[in-house]
């Protein structure tokens, strides 16, 4: 998959500002993300991360300011920004009373998959997440981990130019979010664009590129080892301590 | 239409695998038909009877014995003393006194007139009228036998001066000849039936979606929302027939409810009367976000429309402004296509005039319904 020929970034954001009555949860914040790139989305509760990514994913109209992702206009081609993105919740989003097959294919089928397409992708998901045996279980007796695993393979599912995971691996173990991780490996180097917002700073360090968002703006963007040189950290942790709470670091 | 095809799918397989919702689909019909066509009854089976007979004479115990034979009223107490009625009243141990004064004998023969007294618990208004009304006809018809025994004119006061020339008027209910409460409240139950599996589960339906997190998600897929809302409506919209069916069929066979007009007219208009009740169910989706705010609000709506339709009480006992609010009720002419077609086997043409408003209501309610929602989404 390659994104739109005209524009070299995947998620271009000028200015995006969205004010709810005289709070400005969002402040014109201004970034690009690279095709291809896995980009880390960090802030503390409540800096406006979940507001921007509404934003992006055309839930929430901006106040002010632009954002194309996948080469369309937030604001004005909503319904091509969501043909050509997935999107996976910090609240499980699949439904739990069908089954993992009918699940699959009910997004496979809103997506415009053909029927054959759809048997295709089912049968290679099957084999990434060894889901076999549990091709016809409900979805509520599945294991949380695994759940979060099919709910990202499906949000990838149509193969999406850009996908969003807001919070995907809170509440699971270690090691499944290990697991998680070389799964969003494994959709980055197929070309899709990753944008992630974790409380998980280890998980930061596993991205290209990490912004830390503060009171509504974006008050660091680089790679890791930029942002712990220019902030003089040991871990993303440090840094993103330092900027979210500059007090407690001083 | 793809898309549609794979959401209804969903919807049908979600329908089927939650037991409470087809148990309360099934059940819900033949439960609500029983109870309410057999409780919720005006007729009055049996008045509790205390007897305060003073005169204790071969009339007044001919006029009790009357009044016991008919199954109606069930004597419960027989005393000389009022007080002690009065005190059988106060504790519900009765419904009626009935007072036959010293000297009633007496004063028929001589004057060929003499009055009883009936006290009725009137706390119900309507049931107490009813318990009257039978009382009544006992006490006149007791009067027209004594008149021709003992030739005299009226027992019980006033009235026309009897004898040849009596007017005897013999009524006949018709569409409801035996005057069978449960004929008229059938139809009624079967409408507030629909109502409540469009309305409520409509709602719960989708603010339950809102809930789990999983309508956020389908907002981020290119379902649109006519496709939303048809695969969301269509399944409800079925089962609200679903459970009419059911319902009739309860009726027919459990309560012999006749059918007099065309049923496929009922199944017409009710599909007509779904898209006003889905409509309601989908605008209570847009203003709440919990499951249990969309229960209250459907609730005090569903009571607000089942006071004002005319189920219980006419419409036309009703002031004029309620009248009016009552034309705008779609429920209220859903019962009244129901009650004319099942019993008085009303055609297309006698129901025209309130299958026109229903559909006007109910296309009015449904468009602003799916414009309300599509302003809150995306």
């Amino acid at each position: 998959m390659t994104v739109s020929p005209d524009h070299g970034h995947a998620i271009e954001v000028r200015g995006l500002t969205r004010r709810f009555g005289t709070f400005t949860a969002v402040d014109a914040i201004t970034f690009d993300v690279a095709a291809g790139e896995v980009f880390g989305f960090l802030g503390a509760n409540g800096a406006g991360k979940t507001t921007a990514i509404r934003m992006l994913i055309g839930l929430l109209a901006p106040s002010a300011g632009s954002a194309r992702v996948a080469g369309f206009d937030v604001s004005t081609e909503a319904e091509q920004v969501k043909r050509n993105i997935g999107y996976m919740s910090q609240r499980f989003s699949l439904y739990e009373d069908l089954t993992v097959r009918e699940n699959i294919t009910l997004y496979g089928g809103i997506y415009g998959l053909s029927d054959g397409a759809i048997a295709e992708r089912m049968a290679s998901l099957v084999e990434r997440l060894d889901l076999g045996r549990d091709l016809d279980t409900r979805v509520k007796s599945i294991p949380l981990g695994w759940k979060q695993k099919l709910a990202f393979s499906v949000a990838v599912l149509h193969d999406p130019k850009v996908v969003f995971l807001d919070e995907p691996t809170g509440g699971v173990d270690p090691i499944t979010r290990r697991q998680f991780w070389e799964l969003i490996y494994a959709t980055a180097e197929q070309g899709t664009t990753v944008f992630v917002t974790t409380h998980y700073m280890d998980e930061a360090e596993y991205c290209d590129r990490v912004s830390i968002m503060v009171d509504g703006r974006i008050a660091a963007l680089g790679t890791p080892a930029e942002l712990k040189a220019r902030f003089g950290g040991e871990t993303i942790d440090d840094v993103f301590v330092r900027l979210a709470r500059p007090g407690a670091a001083a | 239409m793809r898309t549609l095809r794979f959401l209804l799918r969903k919807e049908y397989l979600q329908i089927f695998r939650d037991r409470i919702m087809v148990a309360q689909l099934l059940l819900l019909p033949a439960i609500q038909l029983a109870l309410l066509a057999n409780a919720a009854t005006f007729e009055i089976k049996s008045a509790r009877l205390v007897v305060v007979d003073e005169d204790r004479s071969a009339t007044s115990r001919g006029l009790v014995d009357r009044m016991r034979a008919g199954g109606r009223f069930e004597l419960v107490k027989s005393t000389t003393s009022a007080e002690r009625a009065d005190d059988a009243m106060m504790r519900r141990q009765a419904g009626v006194i009935l007072r036959i004064p010293r000297e009633f004998e007496r004063d028929l023969v001589r004057t060929h007139t003499a009055p009883v007294q009936l006290i009725l618990n009137a706390e119900d208004g309507a049931a107490a009228g009813v318990t009257l009304s039978y009382a009544q006809r006992i006490v006149a018809e007791y009067a027209s036998e004594l008149a021709a025994t003992l030739r005299l004119s009226t027992l019980g006061g006033e009235g026309p001066v009897a004898g040849q020339g009596r007017l005897d008027v013999r009524a006949r209910g018709w569409y409801n000849p035996n005057l069978d409460y449960r004929f008229y409240m059938v139809p009624g139950i079967l409408v507030q039936l629909v109502t409540m599996v469009g309305t409520l589960l409509t709602a719960l339906n989708i603010v339950r979606e809102k809930e789990l997190g999983t309508l956020e998600q389908l907002n981020v897929t290119p379902v649109t929302r006519g496709q939303f809302i048809a695969a969301k409506l269509i399944p409800l919209w079925s089962l609200g027939l679903v459970a009419l069916t059911i319902g009739m069929l309860v009726a027919r066979f459990a309560f012999h409810v006749p059918m007099r007009g065309s049923v496929l007219l009922v199944f017409g208009t009710a599909s007509v009367y779904l898209l006003a009740a889905l409509g309601v169910g989908l605008l209570v989706s847009t203003m709440v976000s919990t499951q249990q705010q969309a229960m209250f609000v459907t609730f005090f709506i569903v009571l607000v429309y089942l006071l004002m339709s005319g189920l219980f009480t006419p419409v036309r006992s009703m002031p004029i402004w309620a009248q009016w609010i009552a034309q705008a009720n779609p429920v209220m002419h859903f019962i009244e296509i129901m009650r004319a077609v099942m019993l008085r086997g009303a055609g297309l043409r006698e129901i025209a005039r309130s299958l026109a408003i229903l559909s006007a209501i109910a296309v009015g309610v449904f468009s602003l319904s799916v414009r309300q929602y599509a302003k809150r989404a995306a």
